[in-house]
């Protein structure tokens, strides 16, 4: 969030009037003001996508360097989709491996990382008894643990569950905790006042507070996890995304290896998209901001 | 005439525990006064004198030190429904609607049904005149009209008691006598006994039967004075020659108290 839209948050006025907030300006802007972000986005990646092609063209003639050090986004495009048409790839297998695992540790992480979370939350000594681990472990690249899961779990889907697991884990645990101990203490002495008693102040008062906080965890978690997947089946596995990213790379295939880079990043995208509209979803109480 | 008391509060001291300096804080140092049934009693008195605190006590959110409270006969010692708190920040749960915060107080004590709570709510909702705001959030609301969600929470509780700190201060001064004429319009329909804290003398005289003046802190009662304003009273009164020799015998009580270390200072050796 910028300053500015911060500063639209704040009222100007104490009036007695609703005041429902519009985006005003002193002089009435342009039509295509509206769509300036969209139009300067699309235009920077365009362009960007012409001077890539350009290189890459120029690259074939000139070979400045190996052909296959810079694929063009057209070699890139159609190697994306032969890896979804070409019956020998069979890339849903990989897609199914990768997915499952992802699944499980994301679904396990944040069912642990909200209980945990909460717990340090709401009780003080038990934050206390776990801080010291979650910060070891946070301040740890999760990475470094590969090995030690690969001889403990071996090398297939468990190991990379477990890493996927420990990566989510810790942006959850941490903005749960900091939801729950965020409570606007004016809400919690209003609370006290009235006589509620603690289940009715956290479920109504502490949790709601915290929900914002939390998918913010879950959506922090969805960017680690991905790295842990691909990360773990770097290192050793028999199939997944991952694995066939170093297959294409130990032999040389750099327009399939952009082309499942893209494809990661675009699950990515598309699953932080996902979160991020059910975050705005559950703060329709906040003034309306726009991103 | 005297009415039975309902608030009694004997030598009440409150004292804080302050970290840094490891020592003892007192904020309020042996109040006694009381509040008849029915009466509307309003606390002024310099910054930081302890009328806040006093209040809290009252209404058992901090434990007192010394003394006795007792309301009806009962000694306070907790929050508990006899009482209930209209606070200087309206504390409204953001995510829930205007409807849904009046009904946060009665949620929270566990008292009514939740189709008679509704149906009071939604009367009290008009006494605060918030009429066609039931839906609305917290946030698209202004700062006066919080204060109305905050008034009709407490409201709804039906206390023997109403706790009122400074509620109208944060606002700017139109709607805020905006407010104090409200404030007495839905008060003259229960004539509940009310206590309310203010810095505000003109807004402490509108509104009570008596006003007690807070001395500086640790607060103490510095001294009462009798309200003798007909009811009910339009802004109009504000401007009546008793009302302002009221002002002038609360505001000369009021400044020997602020200039009080001044005349310390002035003793001490350079």
């Amino acid at each position: 969030m910028t300053i500015k839209e911060i500063d639209r948050m704040i009222p100007a006025t104490r009036g007695e009037a609703s005041r429902r907030r519009e985006r005003r300006s002193v002089v009435k802007p342009k039509r295509w003001k509206r769509y300036e972000a969209a139009i300067i986005g699309t235009g920077a990646v365009v362009l960007f996508l012409a001077v890539w092609q350009g290189v890459a063209t120029a690259n074939q003639t000139a070979k400045w360097m190996p052909p296959f050090f810079l694929p063009s986004p057209t070699e890139t495009a159609e190697a994306f989709g032969k890896l979804f048409t070409d019956p020998r790839q069979n890339i849903w297998a990989d897609l199914g491996t990768s997915g499952f695992e992802f699944a499980t540790g994301y679904i396990g992480a944040s069912i642990v990382g909200l209980a945990l979370g909460i717990g340090m939350g709401w009780y003080t000594r038990f934050q206390y008894a776990l801080d010291p681990f979650v910060n070891f472990l946070y301040a740890t690249p999760r990475i470094v643990l590969v090995p030690l899961f690969i001889i403990w779990f071996g090398i297939d889907w468990q190991s990379k569950v477990a890493v996927i697991f420990l990566g989510a884990l810790f942006p959850m645990i941490i903005n749960t905790m900091a939801g729950v101990r965020n409570t606007d203490g004016a809400l919690l002495r209003v609370a006290r006042s009235f006589g509620a008693p603690e289940t009715l102040v956290f479920q109504r008062v502490v949790l709601p507070g915290a929900v914002p906080f939390i998918l913010t965890g879950l959506r922090l978690g969805v960017g680690h996890a991905l790295t842990g997947v691909v990360v773990a089946e770097l290192v050793a596995a028999r199939h997944g995304v991952g694995k066939l990213i170093s297959d294409f790379g130990v032999t040389f295939q750099t327009p399939k290896v952009f082309a499942a880079v893209i494809f990661i990043a675009g699950t990515g995208v598309v699953l932080t998209w996902l979160l991020q509209r059910i975050e705005n979803r559950f703060q329709s109480w906040r003034p309306q901001i726009r991103s | 005439m005297r009415r039975p008391a309902k608030l009694v509060a004997t030598g009440v001291v409150v004292e804080y525990w302050l970290a840094r300096s490891e020592s003892i804080f007192t904020a309020v140092d042996g109040v006694d006064l009381d509040v008849g049934d029915g009466e509307f009693v309003a606390i002024v008195g310099p910054s930081g004198c302890g009328k806040t605190t006093f209040l809290n006590a009252v209404d058992g959110l901090i434990p007192i030190a010394g003394g006795s409270l007792t309301l009806d006969g009962n000694e306070l010692t907790g929050p508990g429904r006899d009482r209930a708190m209209v606070f200087q920040q309206p504390g409204l749960l953001p995510w829930r609607t205007v409807l849904g915060n009046v009904l946060f107080g009665v949620e929270a004590q566990g008292t009514m049904t939740k189709a008679e709570a509704l149906a009071r709510a939604k009367q009290q909702i008009e006494i605060v005149g918030l009429t066609g705001f039931e839906d609305a959030y917290p946030l698209e609301l202004s700062g006066g009209m919080q204060q109305r969600v905050n008034l009709a929470r407490a409201l709804l509780t039906d206390p023997e008691m109403l706790l009122l700190d400074e509620p109208f201060a944060a606002l700017d001064a139109q709607t805020r006598e905006m407010m104090q004429l409200e404030l007495l319009r839905i008060w003259n329909r229960s004539r509940k006994t009310a206590l309310f804290i203010t810095h505000d003398i003109k807004e402490a005289i509108y509104l009570a039967d008596r006003v007690i003046v807070f001395t500086k802190r640790p607060g103490r009662v510095k001294c009462e004075i009798q309200v003798e304003l007909a009811r009910p009273r339009d802004l109009r009164v504000k401007r009546d020659s008793k009302f302002l020799a009221y002002e002038d015998q609360i505001w000369d009580s009021i400044q020997e108290e602020i200039v009080k270390p001044e005349r310390l200072l002035a003793g001490m050796p350079a």
